[in-house]
């Protein structure tokens, strides 16, 4: 198998070609933090809170779509770094609507647990305080836009793993959001299979069981590894 | 030049509010305004929320009694899913109640109250309060604190906190009583009893000696009584009916269903009050003037159901009347209410069915209104949601106790000022701070929790103040 080898913050490692800086991070145990990315459906870079600086590049450098490269120098934990992270995090409350205290998440949201990794205690950020809506349509599924932070792990999950692609981005810039079929109640799309994919994956409070009240969602976000590896390893008698 | 007194903030009570004492031209009083000057909107920004949030953001009303609104969500919720919770899961919730109004009654009693009655209504301000009581009889403070813990530790014992927590949801509870908590329970109980026992015997010598005065004074006068009762008529806190009883004894309405609240109670504003007024319907505002909590409580049924608590009760009914008409026995309502609560838990608690069995119905929604009612602490509490074929709330109304008992804290508040002010005023006298303090201890009665009752945030300081005619602001009391 060829390798690459590459160092992260002081240590060299060595990980598959075409392994991402990610992985090449995980492999020097720099705990990089994430948002958007889940193993098991692809990367789209859109949380921007794996960036991290590689000497020779003028730019910060996603490392959840960037390809580990023989010899680069890779920092994950520069001052400048930390500084865009805590940011980062501070723009995702200030964007929305999340109200910890009585979220179907709470204590089991990622968003709530980067800001405690990242050390943001407060935002610096005007609160916009956005006016959005929610979809409780579907009989078993309610989808909150308050809480999205748009990072569409539901769209790549419910596309890559179940196939049925119900979740796109519609709108632009910050009127971007989650739309399921053609912008329509979710409840109304029929390709929905309510397998409940995009639930189990959404870091956040916006995807939940109706039955769900206060703190009560545990999601499970391993699910799209566990199922894309069962698939690879043909471990289902009918494949 | 006419002048009025105001009271601002009012103190040892929950949530920010004010007083004001209007004195006419001659100096005589003329009118008593007691205004909470607060605003949160919980009613508008819960709609679009998912009916089964409730539970959770309106527990976020009070931090006192937040069980009172998870129970009143809970139970609303249950009935827009249009199902029976089970036993097991209405004795749990029955146990939080009960649990809710000792922690809740301990307070009142011991912490913001008792400092008036013990420590004396002249003695300095700034040791009149709970930390005063310490320095003063520390035995009896720490057993007041512990009572209230008792009723706390209960709350966190079973809903996993002990303030805001979501156990109760449409269609029963999250968890059942653990072994470890049913003892913890029954070991506490003896200690319980015994600080209630002894809060009693301490509470009707004062009674009989030093507060004889305060009886007939705070409050006192004749209204309406509603609570909940069995549908035999004994005393209740979460299921049951409504009955209305009037000053003579007289059972003026009786088990109403809280679907039908719109019919007899009515909402009338000011314009210089948060918080609304509401009243009896058929008698029309402010005729329909009536009260609610512990001591409505204890009027409007026959009997509480267990023999300590009916032994307790005959007193209070001998020595301040049967219905009980004088606020200042809401304090003796609060220690009797203490003691069925015991007694109660005493039983539930007993009950193998609390630690297995059923205790949560899942069910998608079934009807698109629904009215939830309990009785908090403070008195009656109503929910009322409208929602879509979604379960996405349309329309809320919430029905607090403390807002029920706004025309009776107002007349209240006239009694005493009437009672306490030099007719007339002289010009330029100061208003003495005893005074003051009765008219705030007058209040205190209800034991009000403005931050429900508004649905508002903060801690409850008190202004007083003496207003001109004019309006021009004479004099001025303020306590935080």
């Amino acid at each position: 198998m060829a390798v690459v080898t590459l160092n992260v913050n002081g240590q060299d490692v060595a990980v598959p070609a075409g392994a991402s800086l990610l992985e090449a991070t995980r492999a020097a145990a720099a705990d990089v933090p994430t948002l958007c990315h889940l193993d098991g459906l692809n990367p789209v870079s859109s949380c921007r809170l794996c960036l991290v600086e590689v000497e020779g590049s003028t730019k910060l450098l996603p490392a959840c779509s960037t390809a580990a490269a023989e010899g680069m120098v890779v920092h994950t934990h520069t001052p400048r770094l930390r500084e865009y992270r805590r940011m980062t995090v501070e723009l995702f409350f200030a964007e929305g609507n999340h109200v910890c205290a009585v979220c179907v998440a709470n204590t089991h949201c990622e968003l709530q647990d980067m800001a405690v990794t990242v050390g943001m205690d407060h935002s610096r950020f005007p609160y916009q305080y956005p006016q959005r809506s929610v979809d409780a349509s579907h009989p078993q599924f309610t989808l909150d836009h308050n809480r999205c932070i748009l990072c569409t792990r539901c769209v790549r999950v419910c596309d890559e793993i179940e196939g049925a692609h119900v979740w796109d981005i519609g709108s632009r810039g910050g009127h971007c959001h989650i739309v399921a079929g053609l912008d329509e109640p979710w409840g109304q799309v029929q390709a929905c299979t309510s397998c409940g994919k995009c639930v189990e994956v959404c870091p956040t409070g916006a995807l939940f069981r109706n039955t769900d009240t206060t703190a009560e969602k545990q999601p499970d976000a391993s699910l799209p590894a566990l199922l894309r590896s069962a698939r690879d390893q043909h471990r289902w008698h009918n494949q | 030049m006419t002048r009025t007194v105001i009271i601002d903030p009012v103190t040892r009570i929950e949530g920010h509010a004010k007083i004001t004492l209007h004195l006419d031209e001659a100096g005589h009083l003329t009118d008593t305004r007691f205004h909470v000057v607060e605003y949160r909107g919980f009613e508008k920004f819960c709609e679009g929320r998912p009916f089964t949030e409730m539970a959770g953001i309106t527990a976020r009303i009070c931090g006192i009694c937040p069980v009172s609104h998870l129970l009143a969500a809970a139970k609303t919720g249950d009935k827009l899913l249009a199902l029976s919770i089970p036993p097991a899961a209405d004795k749990l919730r029955r146990l939080l109640n009960l649990a809710q109004l000792t922690q809740s009654h301990a307070l009142s009693f011991f912490h913001l109250s008792s400092p008036d009655f013990l420590l004396g209504w002249e003695s300095d301000p700034a040791r009149r309060n709970v930390f005063g009581l310490m320095a003063a009889d520390p035995d009896l403070a720490r057993a007041g604190i512990r009572l209230r813990q008792f009723g706390q530790q209960i709350l966190e014992l079973l809903g996993g906190r002990k303030i805001h927590s979501a156990w109760a949801v449409p269609g029963g509870v999250r968890s059942p009583l653990s072994q470890e908590a049913r003892d913890w329970i029954l070991e506490r109980l003896p200690e319980a009893r015994a600080t209630v026992t002894l809060a009693l015997e301490l509470y009707k010598k004062l009674l009989d000696g030093p507060l004889q005065k305060e009886q007939l004074v705070f409050g006192d006068f004749p209204s309406l009584f509603m609570g909940l009762v069995t549908p035999k008529g004994l005393w209740e806190h979460i299921e049951g009916r409504i009955r209305f009883r009037d000053a003579t004894g007289a059972i003026v309405a009786d088990q109403l269903s809280e679907d039908d609240y719109a019919d007899f109670l009515g909402e009338a504003v000011e314009p210089w009050s948060y918080l609304k007024f509401p009243y009896y319907k058929p008698l029309g505002y402010p005729d329909g003037i009536y009260r609610v909590g512990p001591l409505a409580r204890l009027n409007v049924c026959d009997s509480v159901g267990t023999p300590w608590a009916d032994r307790e009760l005959a007193e209070l009914r001998q020595r301040s009347g049967q219905p009980a008409t004088s606020s200042f026995a809401y304090h003796h309502a609060r220690l009797v209410e203490i003691v069925a609560c015991l007694e109660a838990i005493e039983i539930l608690v007993a009950d193998p069915e609390l630690m297995h069995g059923r205790i949560r119905l899942r069910a998608s929604l079934n009807r698109n209104e629904a009215v939830g009612v309990s009785e908090a602490p403070r008195g009656t509490l109503f929910h009322h949601y409208k929602v879509d074929d979604d379960g996405l709330l349309t329309s809320v109304n919430l029905i607090i106790a403390t807002g029920q008992n706004n025309l009776a804290m107002n007349r209240t508040v006239h009694q005493i000022a009437r009672e306490y002010i030099p007719d007339p005023v002289p010009a330029g006298a100061e208003i003495p701070e005893a005074m003051l303090n009765r008219v705030e201890a007058g209040i205190r009665c209800f034991d009000p929790c403005l931050s429900c009752s508004t649905h508002a945030a903060g801690q409850m300081p008190l202004r007083l103040q003496l207003l001109a005619a004019d309006g021009t602001v004479l004099a001025e009391r303020l306590r935080g």
